[in-house]
């Protein structure tokens, strides 16, 4: 039993869980910002038992033998899929899609979140089980059938955003497992046609957003109203920040989504340049971190499940901040372990879970 | 299965894992690219606009000086009004209560509806204005339905008060936004869009004196538009009072003289062509104007058959009729064709140029001498006169009169009168002038037509021997208080003989003191002189007014100043349809002359003032 907690203690990764633990209290220092002159819900205290639940998640994740974990995965991914069947069926609308699934009345998450876990973990075990190099197309047509079927069905919610997310989890698993020149450029213009249809099935919102986030001031104060108002919020924060509570954006409203999908800009405007690129670089020691674990993994299936999920908090990362500067169009996708939300929360620190899981049993006993 | 136990080979896995560092290295490169340069490059551009989001200046107005008579009593004055608007931010909710909006406050619900969608293509900061000077029960009922009618908000505003009403509200105008193009003229070149500058009267021409300088408010607003904090504030600068030459004791007078009769009354201090009083009649409220007027009202101004918002003291021409006699007297005494001494016989009516001329006593006043054709205003004596001094030379003198031509008075829009000669006819009829005609000018009748201050300053005038001072409201001391310059020029000049003005002048005093036709304008030991004048109403008049029996009636003037050899005050009445000069006219002018003449011999006993005050009190000194 001691040796079993000398075990957690030698190779629980201090670093990572120092890492993000300190971009989540950030997040829950900015919430509470954010949120200062809300009435009723007090957001960064909910924040703090999301964090705190999911550090127990998290243990929980990385104590399971990542083996046994993928042993049962067809039984997650079972139970993904009828999560997401039955948002669709009695799912409530937030924002203009059904991704919410209520329990006794109040919102009990969105269950896409957890999808994604479930997606990584078999997406590995399909992968690792290829012995030759190089996908042949009856192995691309069976793995993308994996993370297909939940894209599927988060798409008929609709819900775009959180749709493309699992897009970067079968890309990842496909370039590592080979993919030949040739498989790259159909995908390339694959692509390409399923924007182009795509393009005529996206409801008038979804397209506005696109209209917008290509010319956001051709409505200032309509649909461009968000990306302007949080590039203001960004740029005006300036080197040093207009100081924690301080952001005029953040405090007089201007910013919409503020504890959520626009967390950053909130941190960029209260705590500068500095305090955003700080933040950005706790990300990347993260992510860096997380792939050299992903390099010292036992096996190709700790390979698989690392960089799956460091993919899918990497792109998170991409299109949330990226929307806040501006890069991105406006789409609801939170930034990990700094956006409110339990979801979110919760299904970032079962990634983490996963890596840490992976580099404590690196070594074949 | 037991995943644990493959051998596997990770080297293929493991070559690609650097291609998925450097992807995952440029990601976190392209987002600091995007801070960079939002935050160090572009830091400047968005503080700019982030300090433009949260701080809105709002314009604070100021008030306009008052306007007060020579003894600084209050003539225009402001007070505060509160404006109701509401918060755009607030629309959706609000537009769904317009039924409780318009019951509440007493509104139309379509004026709502269309003020709303007025306002649609503005810019959003900008409030709608639902209801202007909003009353206590407004005000309480936008108290109690807060919470259901989110985003009303009251906004203070100066607004002119003419607590007087009526009075003089032709005089004084009234202010309204600046319209277009007034913003376009030079004369407003220091006014923006938006501000409320004079319109009409004083209020016009002395704005710039009046108008004050516009405070600012620089707030903080949250993103829907509530004030947060007041960041900086510039209080206005009330504009300059401005103190005119009108006695509101006088002004007081005239205007309950003329009851609700329509005409124009006007009197000024001939010494300096102060003018001391200024009615027409029928008058405006310029408090109407004070908020936005409807339309509907306004349409009823301007198309009111009566024409109240015509300043007829000095915007309109009425023939003079036996007015006109007195400058005949003056161009025959001039002409060495009058003596004192004079007479002429009359019948009761002339034949000239094979036409009966009536005189107004059917049997004739016999053998009259100059004064007793003036006291009685005998018609054949004028008749022949005019006959004898033909059209041009009575036009020379009482144009040297001022007659038929602007006084340059400093308000708007001031009409010249007419004064025919052969000249003007030519020129603007394009035919002779026939000598019948000139016996109709020579009662003041045919082409001849007057304006009454023109009238007031010929008067005076000749009391000063030939000096016709400019008619103004405001002293040239307190002008170049204000370091303006006088627009015209101060006085003209047109000599007449001593041996003149005193013929007319003793004329002039008999018609009021031995019982001629001005004898109700008499004011005791003020020695009123004056002329009455009762003139025809011309045949194309009856038409328009057909449905009044009043308007029939003939048109009454009284001119004259006091006293008879220093004269202080001349003063001009025209009473529309009013019947007999001496009835109609004279009345008002003697109420004129008596509020003046009690406060002169009042101000030279300064204690018979307290006395009245303390009236059946034991004087304890």
């Amino acid at each position: 039993m001691f040796g079993k907690l000398s075990f957690y203690i030698k190779d629980f990764d201090w670093f990572i869980f120092l890492l993000a633990l300190s971009i989540a209290v950030v997040g829950v220092v900015e919430i509470h910002s954010a949120t200062q002159y809300n009435k009723g819900d007090r957001f960064y205290v909910k924040q703090i038992y999301w964090i705190i639940l999911g550090l127990i998640m998290m243990v929980v994740a990385m104590s399971i033998d990542y083996h046994t974990l993928v042993e049962n995965v067809p039984y997650f991914y079972v139970v993904a899929v009828l999560a997401l069947i039955s948002v669709l069926i009695m799912g409530h609308r937030v924002s203009g899609s059904k991704s919410w699934i209520s329990v006794g009345g109040t919102s009990a998450g969105q269950p896409s979140e957890f999808v994604k876990i479930a997606v990584v973990l078999a997406l590995a075990r399909f992968l690792c089980e290829i012995r030759t190099e190089y996908l042949t197309a009856g192995e691309i047509l069976k793995g993308s059938c994996i993370v297909g079927l939940p894209v599927f069905l988060v798409l008929l919610q609709p819900d775009l955003g959180s749709a493309l997310t699992f897009v970067p989890i079968a890309m990842v698993g496909f370039f590592l497992a080979g993919l030949k020149p040739k498989w790259i450029v159909l995908f390339a213009i694959l692509s390409v046609l399923v924007v182009g249809l795509g393009w005529y099935n996206l409801k008038v919102y979804q397209k506005e957003r696109i209209y917008t986030f290509l010319e956001p001031e051709r409505d200032p104060l309509g649909a461009g109203y968000h990306s302007i108002q949080s590039k203001i919020a960004v740029g005006s924060g300036g080197l040093w920040g207009k100081g924690i509570g301080e952001g005029s954006q953040t405090k007089l409203g201007f910013l919409p989504e503020r504890h959520t999908d626009f967390i950053f800009s909130v941190v960029a405007e209260e705590l500068g340049f500095l305090g955003a690129a700080t933040v950005l670089c706790l990300y990347f020691f993260i992510v860096t971190r997380s792939i050299n674990i992903a390099l010292t993994a036992r096996d190709k299936l700790g390979i698989y499940i690392v960089l799956g999920a460091v993919s899918v908090i990497l792109f998170h990362i991409l299109i949330n901040i990226g929307m806040v500067v501006g890069f991105m169009p406006i789409t609801g996708i939170p930034l990990p372990l700094l956006s409110y939300g339990g979801s979110s929360i919760l299904s970032t620190f079962i990634f983490l879970g996963l890596i840490i899981n992976v580099r404590m049993r690196r070594y074949v006993y | 299965m037991d995943l644990k136990e493959f051998y596997e080979d990770k080297k293929f896995v493991h070559s690609r894992i650097p291609i998925v560092r450097a992807a995952a290295i440029s990601v976190f490169l392209i987002l600091m690219v995007g801070i960079w340069n939002l935050q160090l490059l572009r830091n400047k551009h968005y503080v700019e606009l982030a300090e433009r989001n949260r701080i809105r200046s709002t314009p604070l107005a100021a008030p306009r000086g008052k306007i007060l008579d020579r003894n600084g009593q209050i003539l225009v004055d402001n007070r505060p009004s509160f404006t109701l608007v509401v918060m755009r931010d607030n629309l959706p909710s609000i537009e769904n209560s317009l039924d409780l909006l318009a019951t509440g406050l007493k509104l139309d619900k379509g004026f709502l509806q269309s003020q709303f969608e007025k306002y649609r293509n503005l810019p959003s900061y900008l409030p709608i204005i639902l209801k202007e000077d909003i009353n206590k029960e407004d005000l309480s009922f936008i108290k109690s339905h807060r919470l259901e009618l989110p985003g009303l908000e009251e906004i203070t505003f100066p607004r002119r008060s003419y607590p007087e009403r009526q009075l003089a509200a032709h005089l004084l105008g009234y202010v309204g936004e600046i319209s277009e193009k007034q913003l376009a003229s030079e004369e407003f070149d220091y006014s923006k869009p938006g501000d409320i500058v004079g319109k009409a009267g004083v209020e016009r021409v002395y704005n710039q004196i009046l108008t004050g300088i516009d405070g600012q408010k620089k707030v903080v607003v949250d993103s829907r538009g509530k004030e947060v904090a007041v960041l900086d504030s510039v209080e206005p600068v009330v504009g300059n009072d401005l103190r005119l030459t009108i006695d509101l004791d006088i002004q007081r007078a005239a205007e309950r003289a003329f009851g609700d009769k329509a005409g124009a009354a006007i009197a000024l201090d001939p010494r300096t062509g102060e003018i001391l009083a200024l009615v027409s009649r029928p008058a405006f409220d310029p408090n109407s104007f004070a908020s936005r007027i409807s339309k509907k009202e306004w349409d009823e101004l301007i198309n009111d058959p009566k024409n109240p918002m015509q300043n007829r003291a000095i915007q309109s021409r009425f023939p003079p009729g036996s007015v006109f006699k007195i400058f005949m007297t003056i161009a025959g005494l001039q002409e060495g064709i009058l003596t004192a001494d004079y007479t002429d016989y009359c019948t009761g009516s002339t034949v000239m140029y094979g036409r009966v001329f009536h005189c107004m006593k059917k049997e004739g006043h016999g053998r009259v001498n100059l004064n007793q054709a003036i006291v009685h205003s005998c018609n054949v004596f004028f008749y022949h006169l005019g006959q004898k001094l033909g059209i041009d030379k009575i036009a020379y003198y009482a144009q040297g009169m001022g007659l038929g031509q602007k006084t340059g008075v400093d308000l708007p829009g001031e009409d010249t009168g007419l004064m025919p000669s052969s000249a003007w006819k030519k020129r603007v009829l394009k035919a002779d002038w026939y000598a019948g005609e000139t016996i109709s000018v020579a009662i003041g009748q045919g082409y001849v037509s007057l304006t009454p201050i023109q009238t007031a300053r010929a008067f005076g005038g000749l009391a000063l021997g030939g000096i016709l001072k400019t008619p103004h409201t405001v002293s040239y001391d307190e002008l170049g208080h204000w370091r303006q310059k006088p627009k015209a020029e101060i006085e003209t000049r047109f000599e007449l003989n001593e041996e003149t003005v005193e013929t007319v002048t003793r004329g002039l005093w008999g018609v009021v003191n031995e019982w001629g036709t001005g004898h109700r304008a008499a004011v005791p030991g003020f020695d009123v002189c004056g002329k009455t004048g009762t003139s025809q109403v011309v045949a194309k008049d009856v038409k328009i007014s057909a449905e009044s029996k009043d308007e029939f009636g003939d048109n009454a003037w009284f001119v004259g100043f006091a006293p008879r050899l220093s004269a202080e005050i001349a003063a001009a009445v025209f009473v529309e349809h009013g019947g007999h000069g001496g009835d109609a006219a004279a009345p008002i002018v003697h109420e004129m002359f008596q509020v003046y003449y009690d406060k002169k011999t009042k101000s030279k006993e300064p204690h018979q003032l307290s006395m009245t005050q303390e009236e059946g009190l034991p004087r304890v000194n």
